[in-house]
């Protein structure tokens, strides 16, 4: 047991047990984390892809994405460095209109971002109204400080799988570790069970 | 504040990477196996989000990953071609 | 399947704080008591661990701020709004206090007493710290200290720098946002112009340790560089956006 240091609290704000889940604290601040350098790609050269296992392959560039109907949503999100945001407002694509009509096997995806970043995730994990693809934060374009012109959004899970600069889904018969599954973080990632490490 | 504002180098992960390895690894020579370039470990860009991300200075590629939970400690240096470490 | 444990509490010594000492209004100096400290170099650092009642943990690193001295470890640290860490280390914590060490590491950033020529520091606000404990162990080799603060009142270890300086060693400060009256020191950034005035010429090849905000240190090693600086003889470390 290591030394406790007196009157060392850490960062801490009240917030509604059931909005945040255990070890977690809310923060005001939207904390700038990088696995690299930001990319930064022009919008005419930006695509989305579905690729992998799928009949064929799906792809929409920046001009056609925006013409895809979107919904504004306002959603928690858990980081697992234990920051939480409460109400945090996004507009983009539903992964549910992106995946209509294509036909698949597939149980799992991949997503693959500029800078190289992927994340893995059950299908089911991204459809039914429980992941987009986000370019509006806060009504404002997205930041490319936190992912724009595109990331990943999947409040339901810990936010590193809300993969930035996502460029799009492979997807995959079993589920493969990406960026930081394949070097201890949970295959899953559930805030609500701690599932932050291999084995919880 | 931009992600720029934010890089670090080898130098934060000194006392991880003392841990791991048991020995002083800022000064080791790594070799990027994406580009070959070879140079201290100290001099790398560190970048920290969910673990430590350790990048070439010359072409960016990841060079090491560092997670660590508690007592419990992940460590991928696939990007590494090779460590030189001098015995003295 | 879990490895089997391999590292024991992966390098953590227990530790006690002996001593808070002011500095500046926003920096203190933290004496801590290590039982069993191996001792350790200018220019190198270690890594503090604080626990919280419920086992919320947080670490932090920071450089040592004098030479080895048995046991006891000096570590200057400056409260960062709104910080986790260093807020409880400035204002909160005090003698018999308990916390986690571990180093000391760095070798990289260590200053080699072999080096046969002149020595230039180069700190932006905390990043002096480091640079302090070289100062303090130098010797006679040729030193100078390039300081940019914000203010006089920010200048860490201001006091000992003017004692320091009468006696020899040369230090160049620079306060970039505000300057007491009459001041006839610099007040520009630290660029390539304020360090070809200042810090000896490429030509004595003198071996240069760059501390401060990331942004800070890349414009001093950049401006090194293209003065004539020979790459391989400027260190840096970086401390992050704000010094931490």
């Amino acid at each position: 047991m290591p030394p406790i240091s007196r009157g060392f609290r850490g960062k801490r704000r009240d917030a509604p047990a059931d909005r945040v889940p255990p070890g977690q604290y809310v923060t005001p601040d939207f904390p700038v984390l990088s696995a690299g350098p930001t990319p930064h790609r022009p919008l005419e050269e930006w695509d989305f892809t579905i690729i992998g296992e799928v009949d064929e392959l799906h792809r929409w560039s920046w001009d056609e994405f925006q013409t895809l109907p979107t919904d504004t949503v306002t959603v928690d999100i858990h980081c697992v460095t234990r920051w939480s945001k409460l109400d945090t407002t996004w507009k983009g694509v539903s992964l549910d209109t992106l995946l209509e009509g294509i036909e698949t096997e597939a149980e799992y995806a991949t997503a693959f971002c500029d800078g190289g970043y992927t994340t893995n995730l059950p299908l089911e994990d991204l459809t039914d109204g429980k992941a987009w693809v986000a370019y509006i934060y806060d009504g404002e374009p997205l930041d490319p400080e936190h992912g724009g012109p595109a990331r990943l959004l999947v409040p339901h899970l810990y936010f590193w799988k809300s993969a930035k600069w996502v460029r799009g889904l492979r997807l995959t018969a079993t589920d493969e570790p990406g960026f930081w599954e394949s070097n201890g973080y949970h295959l899953y990632g559930d805030p609500w069970r701690e599932q932050r490490y291999w084995g919880d | 504040m931009t992600v720029s504002d934010l890089v670090l180098d080898g130098n934060a992960a000194a006392g991880i990477l003392h841990a791991v390895y048991g020995a002083e690894m800022t000064i080791a020579v790594g070799t990027c196996d994406g580009c070959g370039t070879a140079g201290p470990v100290g001099a790398v860009r560190l970048y920290r989000s969910a673990g430590l991300v350790l990048r070439c200075p010359h072409c960016d590629a990841v060079l090491m990953k560092i997670v660590t939970a508690g007592e419990r400690v992940w460590v991928d240096s696939r990007g590494l071609r090779s460590l030189e470490l001098t015995a003295g | 399947m879990a490895g089997a444990a391999v590292l024991g509490r992966l390098g953590w010594k227990s530790a006690t704080i002996a001593d808070v000492r002011p500095e500046t209004p926003r920096v203190k100096t933290i004496v801590l008591d290590v039982p069993g400290w191996p001792g350790h170099r200018a220019g190198q650092h270690v890594d503090i661990r604080l626990t919280a009642e419920d086992g919320y943990q947080a670490e932090r690193s920071y450089s040592v701020a004098a030479p080895a001295n048995d046991q006891r470890v000096e570590l200057t640290v400056e409260e960062i709004d709104d910080g986790e860490v260093s807020p409880y280390l400035t204002a909160e914590a005090r003698a018999g206090d308990e916390l986690e060490i571990r180093g000391p590491v760095g070798g990289y950033f260590v200053w080699d007493s072999d080096y046969p020529g002149p020595v230039l520091l180069v700190g932006g606000g905390s990043g002096v710290v480091p640079l302090m404990a070289m100062i303090r162990q130098r010797g006679a080799v040729p030193t100078t200290l390039v300081y940019s603060a914000r203010t006089l009142e920010d200048v860490i270890y201001r006091g000992e720098l003017e004692r320091l300086a009468r006696g020899g060693l040369d230090v160049v400060l620079t306060l970039t946002r505000a300057q007491p009256e009459g001041w006839a020191g610099h007040s520009r950034r630290v660029d390539a112009e304020l360090l070809a005035e200042v810090a000896p010429p490429p030509e004595q090849r003198p071996l240069a340790f760059v501390c401060g905000p990331t942004p800070f240190v890349e414009a001093v090693a950049l401006a090194l560089v293209d003065l004539g600086h020979d790459p391989g003889l400027v260190k840096t470390e970086r401390f992050g956006p704000t010094g931490t």
